[in-house]
């Protein structure tokens, strides 16, 4: 399953996820977390506005990454963002160790929109794949 | 995207939003057209090479393996890097070592003719313009390797000098190796992949050794030296020659030599300790602070005699404010500017390279704090994102080192 959505091509293998707490509010084009791979730090904006109702608890968990503890494998965690149960928004990262399948366990946050108008600028998963595909063909 | 080197990827947000698919088509159509590329481009592209912009030239950060694959694979297998992009030169003339001896802090005169050793090109004020390996090939000719991204201002630099001191009668001149390639090749399968395409026996030239020789046919310079704690060569190479040289050694390594990228380079250089200039060493920062006393010829020590000698060697009787030193850390990775602190939250200095220890499976990280907090085993907090983690202060390098010396 691995490298099988663009994202994780670009980002590389996931080593730690930073997730904010619930009841917290995000805004279109905010950061909200982190997701750090072996060479960079990336923001994660939130493409929505809203207020997080849920987080997946499970992902920050995983890295586990103590002083003096050794751990077997990095963190390979497969990551999603899923809008309002609905958007499946963007395919971030895929693999691996903890679940081979993203599109149930593999998401960040669940977001309450505050203003659904903000959905309909989103890419459902079809055109996102479509849209990764032509800018890596750009460069 | 934050803390790093490497343009990796985009704001993931880009990617959601049609509208901004332009902007990001045109930011890298315009500076990828004025890019430079070594004569491995191709190769690279056909290999899988993920060509990012470095330094002005377009380089692969990775290739079809991840970077923690290839991290792994150079200690255990070995790799293969371009690294044409580094500036190669030589300094001739029967002056070339007191010319050299002017802007360096090492005993170039006390190295034996085919031997080398790190160095710092030093500043007035003591500050690093730059590291860089040496070589004394023989009394009258240097051969030395520069940063890419410190090649303008290193040759300025040079340049300045070398026009006031042959004014004054000193017989030095340079050549820079443009017309060749550069090619790493490390791990401990370097030295037998390349036994297989040179006569000369390999096990008779130790870390730190060079020298002129045959390998597949064309005349090379080979450096036992690298930039990933391993065993290994530069090799130098007539750039009409790089290609047939980098696919031979693939082929005699049985697939286990693996092109291998900038990222997985500046992965291995953290593991092994080894500063990256303009993240760990910069203008204002002295050898001294950086740990790389070691360099400083004991000759140099006693003599002075180059740029900014007398802030250095203040610095060597009285001790440096603040030093460089390794960490160990729990949360996300450190990353560079990251700020160290004590256990009570005062300021200690600044991270300076960090990273996810591939091969140690954790965070590791180097940075600057005040003398005092630097023995290993402090513990300090490290501040990502507004939030403190613990760190301890650890001794470097993070992965033993294996380089080839006499027994």
């Amino acid at each position: 399953m691995k490298n099988t959505l663009p994202s994780e091509d670009h980002l590389g293998e996931v080593v730690f996820v930073e997730l904010p707490e619930k009841g917290v509010s995000v805004s279109k084009g905010g950061s909200f977390g982190a997701v750090e791979s072996v060479k960079a730090t990336s923001d994660v904006n939130s493409p929505i506005s809203g207020e997080i109702v849920e987080v997946n608890s499970k992902l920050p968990e995983s890295p586990g990454l103590s002083i003096g503890s050794s751990v077997e494998t990095p963190i390979m965690a497969p990551l999603e963002f899923v809008i309002n149960f609905l958007y499946i928004v963007a395919s971030l990262f895929v693999d691996m160790k903890i679940n081979s399948s993203p599109f149930e366990d593999g998401w960040m946050i669940k977001v309450k929109p505050s203003n659904p108008s903000e959905l309909e600028s989103l890419l459902g998963p079809k055109e996102y794949t479509k849209f990764c595909e032509e800018e890596d063909a750009a460069h | 995207m934050r803390g790093g080197l490497w343009q990796l990827g985009q704001s993931i947000t880009r990617r959601l939003v049609q509208a901004d698919k332009k902007a990001v088509a045109r930011r890298y159509f315009s500076s990828e057209a004025e890019l430079k590329k070594t004569v491995l481009y191709d190769f690279h592209v056909a290999n899988g090479g993920k060509m990012v912009p470095f330094a002005g030239w377009s380089m692969p950060i990775q290739y079809k393996d991840s970077i923690i694959d290839s991290t792994v694979n150079c200690r255990e297998n070995g790799s293969l890097f371009d690294v044409s992009h580094m500036c190669g030169l030589s300094l001739k003339g029967k002056d070339s070592v007191p010319f050299l001896e002017k802007l360096v802090i090492a005993d170039v005169a006390g190295l034996a003719n085919g031997t080398g050793t790190l160095t710092v090109f030093t500043n007035e004020k003591g500050g690093a313009i730059d590291d860089s390996v040496i070589t004394k090939v023989t009394d009258d000719h240097i051969y030395l390797v520069v940063n890419a991204g410190c090649r303008d201002k290193d040759l300025a630099h040079i340049e300045e000098h070398m026009k006031a001191f042959k004014a004054k009668g000193g017989d030095v001149s340079w050549h820079i190796h443009d017309e060749r390639s550069l090619l790493a090749l490390q791990g401990p399968l370097a030295a037998p992949t390349l036994q297989h395409l040179t006569k000369e026996d390999l096990a008779k030239i130790y870390f730190g050794d060079f020298r002129v020789l045959d390998i597949k046919g064309t005349t090379c310079f080979l450096t036992r030296t690298g930039y990933t704690g391993e065993d290994g060569f530069e090799i130098s190479v007539p750039s009409e020659n790089a290609v047939d040289l980098a696919k031979a050694i693939l082929e005699k390594s049985e697939g286990k030599v693996r092109l291998t990228g900038l990222g997985a380079r500046d992965s291995l250089r953290l593991e092994a300790g080894l500063c990256l200039y303009g993240n760990d060493m910069e203008q204002h920062t002295t050898p001294v602070e950086a740990g790389l006393t070691w360099a400083i010829g004991k000759r140099r020590r006693a003599e002075g005699g180059f740029l900014g000698a007398d802030v250095i060697l203040k610095q060597l009787a009285d001790g440096p404010s603040i030093r460089r030193v390794g960490f160990f850390s729990s949360g996300p990775p450190a990353r560079s500017h990251s700020e160290i602190q004590d256990e009570k939250g005062q300021n200690l200095g600044e991270i300076t390279s960090g990273g996810f220890s591939p091969c140690l499976k954790k965070n590791i990280a180097m940075g600057y704090v005040k003398s005092g907090s630097h023995k290993s085993g402090t513990k300090v907090k490290i501040v990502v994102r507004g939030k403190a983690y613990d760190g301890v202060v650890t001794k470097m390098p993070f992965v033993p080192t294996n380089y080839y010396k006499p027994s």
